[in-house]
């Protein structure tokens, strides 16, 4: 199974980035994930530029979540609410609407915050989003709270039970395979 | 003179197959302040010894706008690519003059949930080509959430877009072999 890991982060010392790295390193054998690295260089949704191809970057991010077996993303909450930066991708990336790239996909949603909760609405409001643009996402609650205490300096998971939870999330994701995949 | 002539009141026994070209089955649920509605094209139904079965293929389903149609078939819905087919068995028929009231069990996304079916029974009658074929135009109510199907909006007045219930229809001219 292949794995497009994304962070709804775009700084370089980003939780949820760390916390994606980490779920690679919980992988097990057969799973390979890939932290996708264009969030950056998506262009703002432009209704005018939505045409075949579409932006040269956009298309690459269709084609890498089309390859994937399934996505994992890891978002923070800004204003309790996913950040631009991702739902624009994200929008993007649904177009068009009936033979989107993420229809029919097995999506997981996890994330981390400073704060307390763990970006739980962001989460919530991503699943919904996902969920009108056809993926098929998976039953994963993983809300890490207390980002500061949960890695280290350098953006290690220092956390046992968080490491768990990424792995029942990787488990979970295996488990929405298509049966034609899990065939194969 | 009729064309078709009447020849029983009972519930018929024996071998039916539904001529598709002339029958349909189609939904309506309430949608915000109206009712919006589609149809699937792909099915067969059948009535043998008295009990009528029918499946429908999903992929098939007709609506006014394809963004709609993925959505339907989308896992917030019928989740097409997992469960193709929805499918319908009886398990009683009664019939009192015209009217007919059929208890059955209705699967969709793969979850069987019982569900009666009400309408009007015509027939059997013979055909101008000579064929004998029964008439059931039969409605029925489901939770479409009964079958895992739950996305809803919020209207500005707090009110679900989407209705849970969920009117079937069944339109089914059915031949005799």
């Amino acid at each position: 199974m292949n794995v497009l890991a994304i962070s709804g982060s775009l700084r370089d010392g980003s939780h949820n980035s760390a916390l994606l790295r980490a779920a690679a390193e919980e992988a097990p054998a057969g799973v390979k994930l890939e932290i996708w690295n264009g969030l950056r260089q998506i262009p703002p949704y432009d209704g005018d530029d939505d045409v075949v191809p579409g932006p040269t970057t956009v298309e690459a991010f269709r084609a890498a979540v089309r390859a994937a077996d399934a996505v994992l993303i890891a978002t923070p909450e800004y204003n309790s609410s996913v950040p631009g930066a991702l739902k624009n991708a994200l929008d993007w990336a649904s177009r068009p609407l009936a033979t989107n790239a993420f229809r029919n996909k097995p999506v997981a949603v996890i994330g981390t915050s400073t704060g307390a909760f763990g970006a739980v609405w962001s989460q919530a409001e991503l699943r919904k989003i996902l969920g009108a643009m056809g993926a098929r996402v998976a039953e994963v609650e993983l809300a890490v709270g207390h980002a500061a205490e949960k890695f280290d300096a350098d953006g290690r998971l220092l956390d046992d039970d968080v490491r768990e939870g990424l792995r029942d999330a990787i488990a979970a994701l295996a488990g929405e395979l298509s049966p034609q995949l899990v065939a194969a | 003179m009729t064309t078709l002539e009447q020849t029983t009141q009972a519930v018929p026994t024996g071998n039916w197959q539904a001529d598709t070209v002339h029958s349909g089955l189609s939904f309506e649920v309430p949608y915000a302040v109206a009712t919006f509605g589609g149809a699937v094209t792909d099915f067969e139904a059948a009535l043998t010894d008295g009990v009528l079965s029918g499946s429908a293929r999903i992929a098939s389903l007709a609506v006014k706008d394809e963004a709609l149609k993925a959505h339907l078939q989308s896992p917030e819905f019928f989740d097409v690519e997992r469960h193709p087919e929805v499918s319908f068995s009886s398990r009683t028929i009664r019939r009192e003059g015209d009217e007919v009231e059929i208890d059955g069990e209705l699967t969709m996304k793969g979850i069987a949930n019982p569900v009666v079916l009400r309408g009007t029974i015509t027939g059997p009658a013979v055909d101008h080509f000579g064929a004998t074929r029964v008439g059931l135009a039969l409605e029925g109510t489901v939770d479409r959430t009964a079958y895992d199907m739950r996305w809803n909006m919020p209207l500005p007045n707090g009110e679900p877009a989407l209705s849970n219930e969920v009117t079937l229809k069944a339109d089914l001219t059915l031949v005799q072999k």
